[in-house]
């Protein structure tokens, strides 16, 4: 595995002597899986069967008009089971860990979405499950966690840190490195050691396959822009890879902007400036990091993008100008969101809303003939009590006081 | 890369010509201060310790269990810097006769530049360096930078490690050779058994390196275990834990139980 897994200066495997057999075995079976046509085959059996591939492209066509530029398509992930785009990648990796042969599976999880994802592949394939998550999202995506619990998974609160993201893959790492004999790491996101980043964009693929094929028979034509959030990179990756050699579309990746640019409370590795080149959870990339190298405390208003660092392959094609990178602040996107529901009904994940915000501000610039593209990585289920705090709803504050009301009563008599 | 002996393999082995196991500390710098950092060290260069690991903190200690991974984040939080690192290795390494090696993750030596953080190692005096997270293929210019300082890259064998890749890894060593004495992250029990004993000659086969041996060790017997089968016995944790039940005074009279 020697100096494998870079793209230009980004990538590589910087991994605790204890992980290399670990990271080689791993290689080796996503070497396999990837030479052997029946593998992906099953694969895509799986997911129209277990999820709902393929996943429709749905034209938003009330706000095409209100907006009046380009006519907005939407890819449709939330329409995965469990509502988002990383049961494609999950899937996989529960086909790589039968390969393997292990029994037990990890996995670290910000928004919710990657842990209960995580939880029914092992509730399907009959495997022990532990998953990590940052207490501070255990707090903001309690849905999520009782649905985790409820499938037979530990949820394990991770205190350390900054209590989000990172800090639930640094505990998946320190699980990893004692229970590598009989344990599948499920990283989330096309992050980390080499040959995750390459192996997630792999099993996220599906989506750029199906959305450009589906946008060629729907218009006749490729969009002209396809828009996707960025935490890790996971579903941009998967969605972009479709387009990889369209010259003629541009890729838009969308960060958390959090509070704004120049405030220091925002996940915005790549569109702002105040990211660097460093070293950290395996692999180089760019982070949110002072200069001697501790990561920062970051902020969104969507755990699922509250994250220091970013794909390497993302930190590369920002480089080579193959995406343009923005951020969308919190604002903007819980009004993105909003507008969503209102006018199309559809609900989008806060997560996802960001590459809504950038493409609503986009779209009445430019021409009818153009189509662009929304990568709807989520459904925003999960988003539902952060979502009733930023919109101040009075009825839903009034059926939660009733609700803790009645358990206290309950508590008091039993 | 040719071997060569460097002064940290040499002041290993005049040291155990004198004694038959050699006792390594770890202390987190800045933990719980600087000035406490020194009081530490000045106690356990007292108490007879041998050589001492010093630990820059990082916020991401993926390699680290619960102790040293609270021991980094209150380090940070109370604003320790690299540059304070250096200032205090420096004062430490002038002021007691034994040798001093830095242990910290990648990205501290990245965002320094590698080589001038080496250069700096070499001008304060420091004899070696241990980076749990860069394996020798993503290491080539540390490693090129160490040999030209004639500093001691030191790295780990563990019980996952093939044998094969202990002849490379020693390869690429100097000064000796960390081995883990079992899975998983610092700060948790180990069970010095038989199995421990043939892991440990597996290590000594595949290594002309002296050979430390850390992680779960914190007792005069977990010591006498290794007396014969290693040529360093490393306590990590175990002195951070005393320190912090019992206070900065407590560590001494616990390193003296231990070199007994
Ligand atoms: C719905 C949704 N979208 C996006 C993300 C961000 O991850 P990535 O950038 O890997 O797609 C998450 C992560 O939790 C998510 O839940």
């Amino acid at each position: 595995m020697k100096n494998s897994g870079y793209y230009s200066q980004f990538g590589g495997a910087f991994i605790p002597e204890i992980l290399v057999p670990t990271f080689d075995e791993l290689e080796s079976a996503y070497l396999e899986a990837r030479d052997d046509e029946a593998f992906w085959q099953e694969y895509l059996e799986l997911m129209s069967t277990y999820s709902c591939r393929a996943t429709p492209i749905t034209l938003l066509d009330n706000l095409t008009e209100q907006l009046g530029g380009a006519n907005i398509y939407v890819k449709r992930e939330d329409l995965n089971h469990t509502g988002a785009h990383k049961a494609n990648n999950v899937m996989g990796q529960g086909l790589l860990t039968k390969r393997m042969k292990k029994t037990r599976v990890i996995a670290e999880t910000g928004a919710g979405q990657h842990g209960v994802a995580t939880a029914t592949m092992a509730a399907k394939f009959g495997f022990d499950c532990t998953i990590y998550m940052g207490a501070h999202d255990v707090q903001r995506q309690r849905p999520n966690v009782f649905w985790m619990e409820q499938m037979g998974a530990t949820v394990v609160a991770v205190k350390e840190g900054s209590q989000t993201l990172k800090d639930a893959i640094n505990e998946a790492f320190r699980d990893w490195v004692t229970n590598m004999d009989d344990t599948h790491y499920v990283l989330g996101t096309a992050c980390g050691p080499h040959p995750f980043p390459e192996m997630v964009s792999w099993f996220q693929s599906i989506i750029g396959t199906e959305a450009r094929e589906q946008m060629l028979e729907r218009t006749g034509k490729l969009p002209s822009r396809v828009y996707a959030c960025v935490g890790g990179g996971s579903n941009a990756m998967g969605i972009f890879s479709g387009f990889m050699d369209d010259n003629d579309v541009e890729l838009v990746g969308v960060e958390a902007g959090g509070r704004g640019r120049g405030s220091g409370q925002h996940a915005a590795r790549l569109a702002y400036d105040d990211a660097s080149v460093g070293v950290a959870q395996g692999y180089k990339t760019f982070f949110l990091q002072d200069h001697d190298g501790q990561m920062q405390d970051t902020h969104s208003v969507s755990a699922g993008l509250d994250y220091v660092g970013v794909s390497p392959i993302l930190s590369h094609l920002h480089e080579t100008k193959q995406v343009r990178f923005e951020a969308a602040t919190d604002d903007a996107v819980v009004e993105a969101m909003q507008r969503t529901v209102r006018y199309e009904g559809l609900i989008p994940a806060l997560e996802s809303s960001h590459a809504f915000a950038q493409a609503y501000k986009e779209a009445p610039m430019m021409s009818s003939d153009d189509n662009i593209l929304i990568n709807m990585s989520g459904r925003a289920d999960k988003d539902i009590f952060t979502v009733a705090d930023a919109v101040h709803d009075p009825k839903w504050k009034d059926f939660i006081i009733e609700k803790a009301d009645a358990y206290r009563r309950e508590m008091n008599n039993g | 890369m040719a071997k060569q002996e460097t002064k940290l393999e040499l002041s290993i082995r005049a040291a155990r010509e004198k004694k038959d196991i050699l006792l390594m500390t770890h202390i987190v710098l800045g933990y719980p201060s600087f000035d406490d950092s020194l009081r530490v060290v000045e106690d356990m260069v007292k108490a007879g310790v041998d050589l001492m690991e010093l630990q820059i903190p990082f916020s991401e200690p993926m390699a680290d269990g619960p102790v040293i991974l609270k021991a980094n984040a209150e380090a940070l939080k109370a604003g320790a810097t690299v540059d304070q690192s250096f200032e205090m290795a420096e004062k430490m390494a002038k002021e007691f006769d034994i040798p001093f090696l830095f242990m910290t993750y990648y990205n501290i030596l990245f965002c320094q530049g590698v080589t001038s953080f080496v250069e700096r190692c070499k001008s304060i005096g420091m004899q070696g360096c241990i980076v749990p997270d860069l394996p020798p293929a993503e290491g080539q210019d540390y490693l090129d930078a160490m040999h030209a300082a004639e500093l001691a890259p030191i790295h780990i064998f563990t019980p996952n490690t093939p044998e094969q890749r202990m002849r490379f890894l020693s390869d690429n060593s100097s000064g000796f050779i960390y081995s883990v004495a079992r899975k998983g992250v610092t700060g948790k029990d180990t069970a010095f058994s038989s199995e421990l004993e043939t892991y440990l000659a597996q290590c000594r086969n595949n290594t002309g390196l002296p050979l430390a041996v850390g992680f779960g060790v914190k007792s005069p017997e977990d010591i006498n275990f290794l007396r014969g089968k290693a040529d360093i016995a490393v306590v990590g944790s175990e002195t951070i834990r005393v320190m912090e039940e019992k206070g900065v005074a407590a560590v001494k009279p616990f390193i003296e139980t231990l070199v007994a």
